[in-house]
């Protein structure tokens, strides 16, 4: 596990060597042109706020189609990578692209086939849910308002909102607020949505609800880019996974390279602990543990078939014998570190 | 890989949705009607308006039931008996001291910091809508809202005015006499003058509204930027300032009233409430454009 842990440097490839087969990754030229083959791609993305260095130096490649979890503890620098992606943060360093345009040059163009929700939601209080999606749509000057009840009406019906649309902002309860938020993501066709903690604030069935909704709309071929410090919700629907901490992606993927990163673990339970210690160490098994009534090591390179094969010939009883990847949780914390501390 | 194809492969991939919008770029005026029902909508908004158009009423009330005693009070309220048009004029110059201000400082607050403070700005920007084109309707809203304002003093004034003290010929300040068609003539020149003052003032909210994310102190601070113009320009030592106060100009509305109309004056105001428009707007546009948005 440790060579993941290191640094983004030696993670990150993961990601470019076998999952995004992109013509400009051996460019010299790295910035220059927007990647077409990406949702989303970035280079060398830094942001510094006066002294502190919020994101540095991240690569992100998101390719079309894909679902990506962006994850990392709160203060990891998701959302500020986010804002400079929408163009609402201008970055100290480096470049960004979304569907295949460069931001903020070609923000316009890009942004209208971009559904985006930022730092939770936020509406007029006093207008009703449809009058705020009203307003969103107004502001929308490649919007066809011949459409927009129509568009208004089917994302309301989608986040299952149509009930409670002519209520005040005001009167609605946190889980209402985000899904407006979510269906001001889908008032027009988009091709990629990007969606800051998405789930914050649901009951569980209104986060089924949003996690079956990503997979319809990844289904249709839109992309989604979900950032989240909630693993389950994202270990169920993410084709690829992008980990943050203290501003840096430290590591990047389709969801089985990331996981596959990590070290393989054997748990073996045995009433003979000491002797099936010594045959897992003779076998070359390493960090050998034995416990009352169990044993655990990092097999390495050994076929867990060969291994319970020698455990029986040297006569130990074998009870169980597990050899597991990490879960996605023992794999965040070991990539961003254990404990609730906010960085930085 | 060229711009272009880099362009190309990537429309190929939502063939779709990039034939079903394709780059128009017309001038659409659904984000200004959308900011004045916000505007027109909000009760506080609601409140202001008719606060304003209580004054006029208040004071034509309270002239009709007072004998009148010759050589007492303003100019115009001495005059209210004559013709029920003085009552709105009465009035304007008596709310663009400080309520009038005040309208406009609630609205600029509202318009850049409100919807920073709402959170309401990361999502306007991320529609998209270009920054430039935001600032032009957010301004042209309060120019807009200025108008709005200064007729609810205008416009009851004047019905209550006539109401209560007829449309018999208007006597101008240069003592002669104008018909009532004339005299209506005379009353909409001076709300478009003084809205245009307002409009001026409304360029330095706007600019104000840009430095912060908290409403009421971008509100607190026009109405500080006014109070502080009209001391300036009480103060007679300071007199070579004062033709640069936005507030100097603003009274001069009485030289419409005038027979022929003086209109010096009211070119130099016209000038300067633009000069205000022009300088601040810019200086809102170059805080404004580059500006990170973390609200």
């Amino acid at each position: 596990m440790t060579q993941l842990t290191a640094e983004g440097e030696q993670a990150a490839p993961v990601g470019r060597a076998s999952d995004v087969p992109s013509p400009a990754a051996p460019s010299p030229a790295r910035a220059a042109v927007p990647d077409a083959s990406l949702a989303i791609a970035t280079h060398g993305l830094t942001k510094r706020f006066g002294s502190q260095v919020a994101v540095n130096d991240v690569d992100l490649r998101v390719p079309h189609g894909a679902v990506y979890g962006f994850l990392g503890p709160n203060g990891s620098g998701k959302t500020t990578t986010i804002r400079m992606l929408l163009g609402l943060i201008e970055p100290t360093a480096g470049s960004r692209s979304l569907l295949g345009m460069a931001i903020p040059q070609q923000a316009t163009i890009a942004l209208h086939r971009v559904g985006s929700l930022v730092e939770g939601p936020a509406f007029h209080p006093y207008l009703s849910g449809r009058a705020n999606l009203e307003r969103l749509d107004a502001a929308d000057v490649l919007a066809d308002p011949r459409t927009t009840r129509v568009r208004i009406g089917t994302a309301l019906e989608r986040v299952g909102l149509t009930a409670a649309a002519g209520k005040r902002y005001r009167a609605y309860s946190l889980g209402m607020r985000q899904r407006l938020a979510i269906a001001a993501a889908l008032l027009a066709p988009r091709d990629l949505l990007v969606l800051d903690e998405p789930t914050n604030g649901l009951d569980p069935q209104g986060t089924r609800e949003v996690r079956s909704l990503i997979g319809s709309l990844a289904s249709d071929g839109t992309t989604v880019f979900v950032s989240s410090h909630l693993l389950a919700e994202v270990e169920q629907i993410c084709s690829h996974l992008g980990v943050m901490r203290d501003g840096r992606l430290v590591a990047q993927g389709t969801a089985s390279e990331v996981r596959g990163g990590g070290t393989v673990s054997l748990h073996l339970v045995t009433a003979q602990p000491e002797e099936a210690a010594a045959v897992l160490t003779a076998l070359g098994v390493q960090s050998v543990i034995a416990d009352v009534g169990e044993v655990r090591g990092i097999p390495g390179e050994l076929e867990p078939e060969a291994i319970v094969a020698a455990l029986v010939r040297a006569g130990v009883g074998v009870r169980s014998f597990t050899a597991s990847s990490p879960s996605l949780e023992d794999l965040f914390v070991s990539l961003t570190g254990e404990g609730f501390d906010v960085s930085g | 890989m060229s711009v272009a194809e880099a362009e190309l492969a990537g429309t190929s991939h939502a063939p779709g949705i990039a034939a079903l919008h394709p780059r128009r770029r017309r001038l659409s005026t659904r984000l200004l009607r959308s900011e004045l029902r916000i505007i027109a909508g909000r009760r506080r908004n609601q409140a202001g308006l008719l606060v304003l158009a209580a004054v006029p009423i208040v004071m034509a009330i309270a002239v009709k039931m007072s004998t009148p005693r010759a050589g007492e009070g303003p100019d115009f309220l001495s005059s209210i008996t004559s013709n029920g048009l003085f009552v709105p004029l009465a009035a304007l110059s008596v709310e663009m001291a400080m309520f009038l201000p005040l309208a406009m400082s609630m609205l600029s607050g509202d318009a850049i910091a409100g919807e920073a403070n709402l959170g309401t700005l990361r999502y306007l920007l991320t529609v998209p809508v270009n920054r430039t084109r935001l600032l032009l309707v957010k301004f042209a809203s309060l120019c807009i809202g200025a108008v709005w304002g200064i007729a609810a003093v205008a416009l009851p004034g004047a019905a209550i005015g006539i109401a209560l003290f007829g449309t018999g010929p208007l006597t101008t300040l240069s003592g002669s006499q104008i018909g009532f068609g004339a005299a209506v003539w005379r009353l909409v020149l001076v709300i478009l003058y003084l809205a245009a003052g307002l409009a001026g003032l409304a360029a330095v909210g706007l600019f104000i509204s840009t430095l912060t994310e908290v409403p009421i102190a971008a509100a607190i601070a026009l109405m500080v930027f006014t109070i502080l113009s009209w001391i300036l320009d009480s103060v007679p030592q300071l007199g070579w300032l004062h033709p640069w106060l936005l507030v100097d100009h603003w009274l001069a509305f009485g030289d419409l009233l005038r027979d022929p109309m003086a209109g010096g004056e009211i070119g130099r105001g016209l000038l300067t409430a633009a000069g205000y428009a022009v300088v601040f707007w810019l200086a809102a546009w170059a805080r404004f454009a580059g500006k990170d948005i973390t609200s």
